[in-house]
């Protein structure tokens, strides 16, 4: 008999694939959706009863389909389908559908309803609502609770969010190869999305926040599945399992940032360290340069030396070179300057951070990166203004509170005149770091 | 006679355990394993990662395919495996062809391992 965690763990991790098939069927996101929640009660009532279905899929999609069916058209007689209540011993039945399931159309239909939430008019935080909400099925309550707003707040958001991309009509033929590989990217960028709101948010407890970034692992693993021979894929799902491989050392007891440079290493995840590098070793062999890939080398560069000072800052500063030629971007320049303050020195940093002021003048990390950089060079009155400008652009009280450290170490040198030289500590910013 | 025990179970599943119910197991298993080893019973053990960090290489074309994903057929049977110990998977592809010139037909699913534990000493 199937264990309770058997049962929640079948069923979310069934729940993309049997949505999206039904999605398919019914043309319609509500129907398709309440069909695998009356799928899942009806499994939550049956499987304890009589057993595990050997292809949990196919039994939500067969059965959901029956309950959308009777939903919809009651007293019309159609094809008679067989009781959900004797579809576990019913091995024929399932497998049937199993094979339906697994034709070409199977993984266009993940892909597609991961598309939906890809809506260019949506902001960022609503395609995030909107994954959690219909891909993932987590509760209106659930995904509240990640954004710190009110629960009816939350469901306004998602159904709005939900009619536009109603209006927005996805077509349900099966894409070609072009549109299915920028449905590819789109959705990769998306569920990038969803990890770094776990990974960087400044709302929400750290529990919700680790959750995200474990659904959005466990989504890119789906579609990594899915599409197995994608680099770009791989690339994606070895960048967040190398980054989430660090998460447990990235804020102390207090909430404070720690840097990449002063974390503990030994509790880093080796598993998925090991499981990152064995994606990017695959990716690697298709020789189809991409943005994932590149942020995963980097992560990768870091994750395999011991200790801060073994990092090959030379490889990542050409790593964000070939990043910023491939994706120009003055947020990637600022990463490539901090690879080159440890490569190369401050001043080559120093020269490369001034050329983006006009572009990121408000963005929090540019004037922290600086502020590390005077500081190493010893101008510390500049130094100074740098840090202030940063602590007024701060979002979290982690990040503020990080730069105050640097302030009252200028302080302290200020009035200890005759110690050394600060040591150089910039702070990274997001990408890669 | 030696055996070999193959573990099959829903990655989804085992995946979603938290890192907590992943050690509760592996502490389980430790027990069973450590009692099997002083009886001299115990081989290798090993746990391997995700089939999404899986490479298949068929071996029924002359030259082997390499295809990314796990082994897909339930028409062929599992009839035994290597350990290898490779720097790269380019190294062990290479690896690979060489034991399928030697054995044509079929397919060798190449999984990057998670755990190894080499056993007691023989």
């Amino acid at each position: 008999m199937p264990d309770a965690g058997w049962i929640a763990a079948t069923l979310s991790g069934a729940r993309p694939q049997a949505v999206a098939a039904l999605l398919r069927y019914f043309r319609d996101l509500d129907a398709a959706e309440e069909a695998v929640q009356d799928a899942c009660l009806r499994a939550l009532k049956h499987w304890p009863e009589n057993g595990p279905p050997r292809d949990p899929v196919a039994w939500l999609v067969m059965v959901g389909r029956n309950a959308g069916i009777d939903g919809v058209r009651r007293r019309q007689k159609l094809t008679e389908l067989p009781d959900e209540a004797v579809l576990s011993d019913l091995d024929d039945a399932e497998a049937d559908a199993a094979e339906r399931l697994d034709g070409a159309h199977y993984r266009d239909d993940v892909l597609r309803l991961m598309f939906i939430c890809c809506h260019p008019d949506l902001p960022a935080t609503q395609q995030i609502a909107l994954a959690l909400r219909i891909v993932s099925g987590l509760s209106v309550k659930q995904i509240a609770r990640v954004f710190l707003v009110g629960e009816s707040a939350m469901e306004q958001r998602i159904t709005r969010a939900k009619a536009r991309v109603a209006a927005a009509g996805v077509p349900f033929e099966t894409p070609g190869a072009v549109e299915r590989s920028q449905r590819l990217a789109a959705v990769a960028a998306m569920l990038y999305l969803v990890f770094t709101e776990g990974y960087t948010a400044a709302t929400g407890d750290g529990e919700t926040r680790g959750a995200l970034c474990e659904e959005a692992i466990r989504l890119a693993r789906l579609l990594l599945r899915l599409f197995p021979a994608e680099p770009e894929l791989m690339g994606l799902l070895a960048l967040m399992l190398l980054q989430h491989a660090r998460a447990a050392t990235r804020t102390d007891a207090e909430g404070a940032v720690v840097l990449l440079e002063d974390q503990d290493r030994t509790r880093w995840n080796r598993r998925m360290i090991a499981e990152g590098l064995a994606l990017i070793d695959k990716a690697m062999r298709h020789r189809a340069r991409g943005a994932y890939q590149i942020q995963s080398a980097i992560a990768a560069l870091h994750a395999r030396a011991e200790r801060a000072e073994d990092t090959d800052w030379p490889q990542i500063a050409r790593l964000y070179l070939a990043l910023e030629r491939l994706n120009p971007s003055p947020v990637i320049t600022l990463n490539r300057a901090v690879a080159v303050s440890k490569a190369e020195g401050p001043e080559a940093a120093l020269a490369l951070v001034e050329t983006l002021g006009e572009r990121l003048g408000g963005y929090f990390y540019f004037h922290g990166v600086r502020g590390g950089l005077l500081m190493q060079i010893g101008r510390g009155r500049e130094a100074r203004e740098a840090f202030d400008r940063a602590i007024a652009l701060a979002s979290t009280a982690g990040e503020a509170a990080h730069i105050r450290m640097h302030l009252d170490r200028l302080e302290k040198e200020a009035a200890d005149v005759g110690s050394g030289i600060p040591h150089a500590s910039s702070e990274g910013a997001r990408s890669g770091a | 006679m030696q055996y070999a025990i193959l573990c099959y179970h829903s990655e989804d599943v085992v995946g979603a355990w938290s890192a907590e119910e992943d050690a509760a197991v592996m502490a389980r298993l430790m027990v069973v394993q450590d009692r099997l080893a002083k009886e001299g019973k115990l081989g290798p053990v090993v746990r391997l990662l995700p089939t999404t960090a899986a490479t298949t290489l068929r071996k029924d074309t002359d030259p082997p395919l390499v295809i990314d994903g796990p082994f897909a057929e339930t028409r062929e049977q599992l009839l035994g495996f290597y350990i290898i110990n490779a720097e790269s998977l380019d190294e062990v592809l290479d690896i690979a062809r060489e034991l399928g010139s030697a054995n044509p037909g079929g397919s060798y699913e190449i999984r990057p391992t998670a755990l190894f534990f080499p056993g007691p000493p023989a």
